[in-house]
């Protein structure tokens, strides 16, 4: 085995050292081109916020304004929040506190939505009855603005975090069922057969068949209702909560501190955009068999 | 294989198949009256509405036939079951599954003990030749590897009649002579009962033990060929030719007649 793995890599090795000279050159190049391409799309990709960050510095500094503060007002804020020490206020070094009760929120409503959304989505795309039974009501709610909500939400829940999370799991719920059912029903046909012939059947075939095969359309779901919960978390954290990422921006509002309002939009951002790149690289891993799937 | 003592694995009796085309039906077969002695190789041969798909899907229990019955060891068929397995011409594969697992597909839903599947599933994946892509995943592989995984499917799944629909249709034609080969050394190997789907001549005649020709409109078995030409056969020989022909005149005949 030893004998076998020193073969392998002093081939690798004379392989590598036979290579090098008539190579380097169009090596050298190929690797120059591949950084070069690298660092492009980085400068692009970090660039354009750069621009846009110069662009609101001179906006507010040539129009004067002090309705908006300047990016440097902001990072002092953003500072403050997370380390504090310069206002010493109700806000100063709390981000992690605010930040924690959001998340609480946005995954207690992203969670029950896929809890739910999900069996009920595979079930509706298999189950004709439950079709008919259920599509009217769901195409008949799904318009609704979870906005709407709002009202007798506060009234359900009171005003707390339930009202919250429960106006999480609304925006939640439908990108999950539908893409859920629409995965389902877009399994083909000939992948039920294949299994049945070899002895899968019933509820069996819910775990083997039904759910790996719609786990693409699934994330899809899962993603898009993701980024609405980050969205509505706003929402939700405006029916009276003292803290949350939401009530930050609610309290900004009411202080007339943009600086506040505009540091929490920038981490409720920053937050939606790590779990977004947690939840792709999840289903990369978990759909690492189908690769038009893949990011 | 031509005992007269061998019992026949598969009985078709007075199957009937019609379908409900908008406000009319369409008759897909007249009755039709088949035995298959047990492993027999079972080529259907016909033009496109001809039902040999539809009778193999029958036989499957995909579908119910509209009257007669379909008896294996005479006990009626009533649905899809592990005693049968398709190979259909887009492999159906699980592709979520790697290589070996879809080979243990059929062996994990009888709950076997875990080394036991395992052990299975080794040996139909070196059967089809495919070892070293054992834990591939289906697109990761070519058409042929693809249809040899199905074909591992099926046998690890013990079962006793092997159905095939234009399997290596959409093959290439070198593939498809490879593969043929191969499927004629695990029919042999194996002795499981084929049943094979075809739309060309040449490999009915160089595959089976027995040709049926059937035609449309409703589909019925017009001819029952038998291939006693020693294996493995020689395609560009008299003998083989002659059937061919035979066949091929067979078949055209109820073509022109179904244009006229």
């Amino acid at each position: 085995m030893s004998e076998h793995a020193t073969t392998l890599a002093e081939r690798a090795l004379s392989d590598g050292a036979g290579r090098t000279p008539p190579g380097t050159a169009a090596a050298d190049r190929r690797n120059h081109r591949q950084r070069l391409e690298t660092l492009r799309a980085f400068v692009l990709g970090a660039g354009f916020p750069i621009l846009l960050i110069v662009i609101w510095d001179r906006a507010v500094a040539i129009t004067g304004t002090r309705l908006i503060p300047s990016p440097y007002q902001v990072a002092v804020m953003m500072y403050d929040f997370t380390f504090g020490g310069i206002y010493d206020d109700a806000f100063s070094g709390t981000i992690l506190t605010h930040i924690f009760k959001s998340m609480q929120r946005v995954y207690g409503g992203f969670l029950l939505a896929a809890l739910i959304g999900i069996p009920l989505g595979m079930m509706i795309g298999r189950i004709k009855v439950l079709r008919q039974l259920l599509d009217p009501t769901i195409s008949l709610l799904r318009p609704i603005p979870v906005t709407a909500w709002l009202p007798l939400s506060m009234i359900f829940f009171g005003l707390g975090p339930n009202a919250a999370i429960f106006l999480v799991f609304l925006g939640a719920f439908y990108p999950i069922l539908l893409n859920t059912i629409f995965g389902v029903r877009s399994i083909d046909p000939r992948l039920f057969e294949a299994a049945s012939m070899l002895g899968c059947s019933g509820a069996k075939m819910f775990r083997q068949i039904v759910l790996p095969a719609s786990l693409p359309a699934i994330f899809s779901g899962l993603r898009i209702a993701h980024g609405f919960a980050w969205i509505l978390i706003v929402v939700g954290e405006m029916t009276g909560v003292p803290t949350g990422l939401g009530s930050v921006v609610m309290d900004g509002r009411t202080l007339s501190r943009t600086d506040l309002v505009i540091t929490g939009m920038i981490v409720i951002g920053a937050c939606g955009f790590i779990t977004d790149r947690i939840i792709v690289a999840i289903s990369n891993r978990l759909l690492s068999w189908s690769p038009q799937h893949r990011e | 294989m031509n005992d007269a003592a061998a019992q026949d694995i598969l009985t078709i009796r007075g199957v009937t198949k019609r379908f409900s085309v908008g406000d009319g039906e369409l008759e897909a077969l007249a009755p039709v009256d088949l035995s298959i002695p047990t492993g027999e190789f079972v080529c259907m041969i016909g033009a496109s509405g001809c039902g040999k798909s539809t009778l193999l899907r029958i036989i499957a229990g995909f579908e119910e036939p509209t009257t007669g019955n379909v008896a294996m060891y005479g006990k009626a068929i009533t649905g899809p079951g592990s005693d049968r397995g398709m190979v259909f011409q887009d492999y159906a594969l699980f592709p979520w599954m790697t290589v070996s697992q879809n080979v243990s597909f059929g062996p994990r839903q009888r709950q076997l003990p875990r080394e036991e599947i395992a052990k299975t599933a080794d040996e139909f994946v070196r059967m089809v030749g495919l070892e070293r892509f054992a834990d591939r995943y289906p697109n990761q592989l070519s058409g042929g590897m693809k249809q040899r995984v199905a074909i591992a499917r099926v046998l690890a799944n013990n079962a006793s009649i092997l159905l095939m629909d234009e399997p290596f249709g959409a093959l290439d034609a070198l593939t498809r002579e490879q593969l043929q080969n191969e499927l004629l050394q695990i029919w042999k190997r194996t002795g499981v009962t084929t049943i094979f789907v075809t739309h060309s001549v040449e490999e009915a005649v160089l595959l089976a033990d027995r040709v049926l020709v059937m035609s449309a409109g409703p589909g019925r078995i017009d001819s029952d060929f038998r291939i006693d030409l020693p294996r493995p056969r020689d395609v560009s020989s008299p003998e083989f030719n002659a059937l061919r022909r035979d066949i091929a005149r067979r078949l055209t005949s109820h073509l022109a007649l179904a244009r006229a």
